[in-house]
């Protein structure tokens, strides 16, 4: 018969590790986002070689492993002496890394709209920010939303190795677990599944938003 | 009045626009003519400012449009313009995509946007399509959305770009008839075409374009019964 040791108190102590991983997925896609919108549109409206700089620091973001990225990041904060805690600095870290990754979804899919349409819309008086807000955006949108939903999942997963910061989040949390119980099977098991309760609503909610969309085309 | 005067435009090395003229009167409908590649559909993209041009100047009621100091999105407002592919704005509603455009850019209410949008809409033939999204439109009818999309805001002139190119030959007729309908009307336009029988019964001149120059000009009798110009003889007889 199948016994463990695991207490309610420990399932309870897993559910806190899970909301340190969502308070950081979500702090750190929210800021990722904003900057990859912003980078983005950048990269998709001015000259390639203007925005070589920019192109050129997103692509260490993309390049170099997140775990060194990490380290170095609180190395350096240390060094110093900013005094930033752990928690913020994974924030930071992990929101310019999928920033990196999101100015590219974003310029593709701006990159996507025909430049016909926006002609359309310019040529009705619309000015360049209306024809983004009301037309590239909305247009953009569709493209960009699966590779985006992607993102997230990858991010909210990505987001364990700030255990190596001493950040008790899910899979530290899951760790200091096994080590007391000696159940890793079980405790993985129980782990993972906290990890895809988590990721599938969001994916859903992106399968739901394709759906209604495709309904228009 | 729209004034071209000595309009010159390259593409990088390619010259497509060599030094054109021409002064479309207020309710005149002029058809533009001539092969591909003889810059007539650059000209319509200048004459809105949608291209920038290289030398000499364009003129809509006295404003210069590429001049600095022009609002462009000001002057657009009386500029319609309808192109060859379709591009309706594919996220919005046939309703919707008619009324952006003067709620955004005039500021009107949605109720008196949408007054003005079934008005043109059934005045198209799209009365019955407003809750439609244009992915369900045939190309004719998205066509004839995109010209009520441009009437919308009340133009004093319309450029037509080859809009029936891109049509099967049995939605042709639609769209010509919506153009005649507001030729009949007064509206001032300018249509580049290929539609030789529209060019010959609805216009008040022909242009024919050969190479980025302006061959030769004349009510439509003059050109397509005696073309003065050896090019224009030539291009009508391979059309024909």
């Amino acid at each position: 018969m199948f016994e463990t040791d695991l207490s309610l108190n420990d399932l309870m102590f897993l559910a806190k590790g899970a909301g340190v991983t969502l308070a950081i997925t979500f702090l750190a896609v929210t800021g990722g986002t904003l900057m990859g919108l912003l980078f983005g549109v950048i990269r998709a409206q001015i000259k390639p070689w203007m925005a070589l700089p920019l192109t050129f620091v997103l692509d260490i973001f993309r390049s170099v492993p997140l775990l060194i990225q990490l380290i170095l990041a609180n190395a350096f904060q240390a060094i110093a002496g900013f005094g930033i805690s752990p928690f913020v600095t994974s924030c930071i870290v992990l929101a310019l890394y999928t920033s990196a990754y999101c100015t590219e979804i974003v310029r593709g899919a701006i990159e996507a709209v025909p430049m016909v349409t926006r002609r359309a819309a310019r040529s009705l008086g619309l000015t360049w920010g209306q024809d983004m807000t009301q037309i590239v955006f909305p247009m953009a949108l569709r493209v960009a939303l699966p590779s985006w939903i992607g993102l997230t999942l990858g991010v909210m997963k990505d987001s364990a190795l700030v255990l190596w910061l001493g950040i008790f989040e899910l899979l530290k949390s899951s760790q200091v677990l096994i080590t007391r119980l000696q159940e890793p099977m079980f405790i993985l098991l129980i782990t993972g599944a906290i990890y895809f309760m988590l990721s599938f609503p969001i994916a859903r909610l992106g399968g739901r938003l394709e759906r209604k969309w495709k309904e228009n085309d | 009045m729209i004034e071209i005067e000595n309009v010159h435009k390259s593409f990088g090395a390619l010259k497509v626009l060599k030094g054109i003229d021409l002064t479309v009167a207020k309710g005149e409908v002029v058809s533009v003519i001539g092969g591909s590649g003889s810059g007539k559909s650059t000209l319509l993209t200048c004459i809105n400012g949608l291209e920038p041009i290289d030398s000499g100047r364009i003129l809509v009621d006295g404003t210069e449009v590429h001049a600095k100091s022009t609002d462009l999105n000001k002057l657009r407002r009386k500029i319609g313009i309808v192109f060859q592919q379709f591009n309706a704005f594919p996220h919005l509603t046939v309703l919707e995509n008619v009324t952006l455009a003067p709620r955004k850019v005039k500021g009107m209410s949605k109720s008196d946007a949408e007054e003005i949008a079934v008005k043109h809409l059934n005045h198209v033939g799209l009365g019955d399509k407003l809750k439609v999204y244009p992915s369900r439109l045939s190309g004719g009818q998205q066509q004839r959305m995109a010209i009520a999309r441009a009437l919308a805001m009340s133009p004093d002139y319309m450029l037509f770009d080859e809009v029936t190119s891109a049509l099967d030959p049995q939605l042709v007729g639609e769209v010509l008839d919506t153009l005649k309908l507001l030729a009949d009307e007064g509206m001032t336009m300018i249509c580049v075409t290929h539609e030789m029988g529209f060019a010959r019964d609805v216009s008040n001149r022909v242009a024919f374009f050969d190479q980025g120059v302006m061959a030769e000009i004349g009510p439509p009798e003059q050109i397509f019964g005696d073309a003065k110009n050896e090019a224009t003889r030539k291009f009508l007889s391979s059309v024909r």
